[in-house]
């Protein structure tokens, strides 16, 4: 069965609905959730606590299946795929930070960096150059084969960055990635991701509480109780919800 | 395959290699528990070649015993009538008697004396072992005497040398000089050094009550057979003990395992063998749940991204084969080096074929006590294990 379908977009989902079963009926995590990434383009999710962006991010990642819709992913419907399937899919196609224990605690950073590769069969030569650069853009050149415990908290987040994009994902996710930094740390961590988002034209999507890091975004989408409720396209909104929020 | 093998090869080693020490104490647990396994081993292989040795070694096929004696050598009674009765069975090469008893060989001065199983035995005939250093003996009647390597080697007397010999007739102690003419390779018997004598020499020179001074008639324990055809002993039992009255034939193999103790003694052995090694599973597989437990965010992080489940449990595999098998290494090499401390009279025999599968038995604790760590490693989510499940 062809899974290709028609998309202008790296990452397009249509209708997504997840739901559970509880004591108290259906609850819909996500109901109808529809929204488009183009690749270049950093995009947060925002919403409190419980409106289902964690949710979405983890269906978005196709580490969960959604109940219902659909999700495009360079044009191909990756709802319906199998667990082997989806597997190969994160390896290959999607690159991810996470808010705490990105990395492997055994592997240096250039290594950690490098396992993308590895995983992917794709460590040669020029990889190995290529992660090395990266994390020297990062700001790690001095601390490429430090392990991670010789690291700060935004060293870490810089390692996660680099293994998120050096394998040329087209999509990129980040759930809470300066939830355990400090505000300059954050800031700098969430500027230089996007920098590298929008140079190496991959879609990207950021999951965040802290409204002050949707400065460095193109476009924020707003979640309440699993739905889509509003979304804020150009800088003068974002930065009207930025400072409403201040 | 290959793929999956290189990186979950990558993954295994360099976790061992950053957390070296904590893997090496892993493995230095396995260790003792290899020198605990191998020595038990070695004990039973020791204990049971002290009970054995002599009949193991036997150049014979049956061992003929009184009827209804239980198979216990020490309460079967032969007169020489029936030796001469089993020889005269079709299919029967030879035959000869073995009559056991126990003496003190007084020891040069300030020595304890040691105490030594006295075999007699046909010259010439089944039974007789082989000599090593010196002769044979030289008549049926000769006061002359034969050494296991064990009696010589704790008693330090040589070929030409005189053995005194103290045994019990009666209510006195008797001392009588034999001239050591032979020694042999190891013929322990009843877990003691032994001394070989001739039949008759054996019956003069045995402990006796005073009942039994005026008994002419020579009477043996047991009748060792060799036969013309191995492969015969089965239907060659039956016709001995069709053809000659009153007796019972078996194979050497069943005479040993009808040695007093030496069943009990094995199983023991082999009972503590193998529940250390069920300790050993038990720690190793404690050890790597534990260690599972302590990853499930790495190994989440690890699925996250891409990597399968087959990556995930070979890489937990193969840790737990590179310790187990350093944990075995190190552990064979500790038991060398104390073997070496050990003297003679420890029971402690390193059986190739033993060693090899306790070596063997240890090998597979290690993956066999992972089992469930690994079960446990390819069951996590990364969407619990990160902390992103609703």
């Amino acid at each position: 069965m062809s899974r290709a379908a028609q998309s202008l977009y790296s990452i397009e989902t249509r209708s997504i609905v997840k739901t559970y079963d509880s004591d108290f009926g259906t609850i819909y995590a996500v109901n109808e959730v529809s929204l488009q990434v183009t690749a270049g383009e950093f995009v947060a999710l925002v919403g409190p606590s419980g409106s289902g962006k964690t949710t979405m991010l983890s269906i978005l990642a196709s580490l969960l299946q959604p109940t219902a819709g659909q999700i495009l992913l360079d044009g191909q419907d990756i709802s319906q795929m199998n667990d082997a399937e989806r597997v190969a899919l994160r390896r290959e196609k999607i690159g991810f930070t996470f808010q705490a224990n990105n990395l492997l605690p055994y592997l240096s950073a250039v290594e950690n960096v490098e396992l993308m590769l590895r995983l992917n069969d794709q460590l040669d030569k020029a990889g190995r150059l290529r992660a090395r650069e990266l994390l020297a853009r990062l700001g790690l050149g001095e601390r490429l084969n430090n392990l991670t415990g010789q690291l700060s908290g935004g060293q870490q987040q810089r390692v996660a960055i680099a293994r998120a994009l050096i394998h040329n994902p087209s999509l990129v996710l980040a759930d809470e990635p300066t939830a355990n930094l400090d505000t300059e740390r954050a800031f700098q961590v969430v500027e230089t991701f996007a920098g590298l988002i929008h140079e190496q034209q991959r879609a990207g999507i950021m999951v965040t509480h802290d409204l002050r890091m949707c400065a460095f975004v193109d476009r924020v989408l707003q979640m309440q109780d699993g739905k889509l409720v509003r979304s804020y396209n150009s800088k003068k909104e974002i930065a009207g919800l930025i400072n409403n929020k201040a | 395959m290959k793929h999956i093998l290189s990186i979950s090869a990558y993954l295994a080693i360099k976790e061992i290699w950053r957390n070296r020490a904590r893997f090496l104490l892993v493995s230095l647990v396995i260790a003792l528990i290899t020198l605990l396994v191998l020595f038990i081993a070695a004990l039973g292989e020791g204990l049971g070649n002290g009970n054995r040795e002599y009949l193991s070694k036997l150049d014979a096929e049956l061992v003929v015993y009184q009827a209804k004696s239980d198979l216990l050598i020490s309460a079967s009674r032969l007169e020489r009538d029936k030796l001469a009765a089993i020889r005269r069975v079709q299919g029967v090469q030879d035959a000869g008697v073995l009559a056991t008893a126990n003496g003190n060989i007084i020891l040069a001065e300030g020595r304890e004396p040691l105490k030594a199983a006295l075999l007699g035995i046909e010259p010439g005939h089944t039974g007789e072992p082989p000599v090593l250093e010196g002769r044979p003996f030289s008549t049926k009647l000769a006061q002359e005497v034969i050494l296991d390597r064990n009696a010589a080697l704790r008693s330090k007397l040589e070929v030409g040398d005189t053995l005194e010999l103290r045994v019990t007739q009666g209510t006195r102690d008797e001392f009588y000089d034999l001239r050591v003419v032979g020694i042999s390779d190891g013929q322990q018997y009843a877990l003691q050094p032994t001394i070989f004598v001739p039949f008759f020499t054996w019956e003069q020179i045995r402990p006796k009550a005073e009942a039994e001074f005026d008994n002419s008639d020579p009477v043996a324990n047991v009748i060792l057979v060799k036969l013309e055809d191995g492969e015969q002993a089965e239907s060659l039992k039956q016709r001995i003990a069709q053809q000659v009255n009153n007796v019972e034939a078996v194979e050497v193999a069943d005479a040993i395992q009808a040695l007093p103790g030496y069943s009990a003694q094995q199983s023991t052995l082999n009972t503590q063998g193998a529940f250390t090694l069920f300790i050993g599973v038990l720690v190793i597989g404690g050890f790597f749940q534990i260690q599972i437990l302590q990853k499930v965010a790495q190994i989440g992080v690890l699925k996250a991204i891409g990597s399968t489940n087959a990556v995930v449990a070979a890489a937990a595999i193969l840790q737990i084969i590179l310790v187990t098998i350093a944990g075995v290494a190190i552990g064979g090499l500790l038991t060398a080096l104390f073997s070496l401390t050990f003297p003679p009279t420890v029971p402690i025999v390193f059986n190739g074929s033993t060693s090899a599968i306790a070596i063997a038995a240890l090998l597979l604790i290690g993956p066999l006590g992972g089992l469930i760590s690994i079960r446990y490693a390819v069951r996590i989510e990364p969407l619990k294990a990160l902390g992103l499940s609703t």
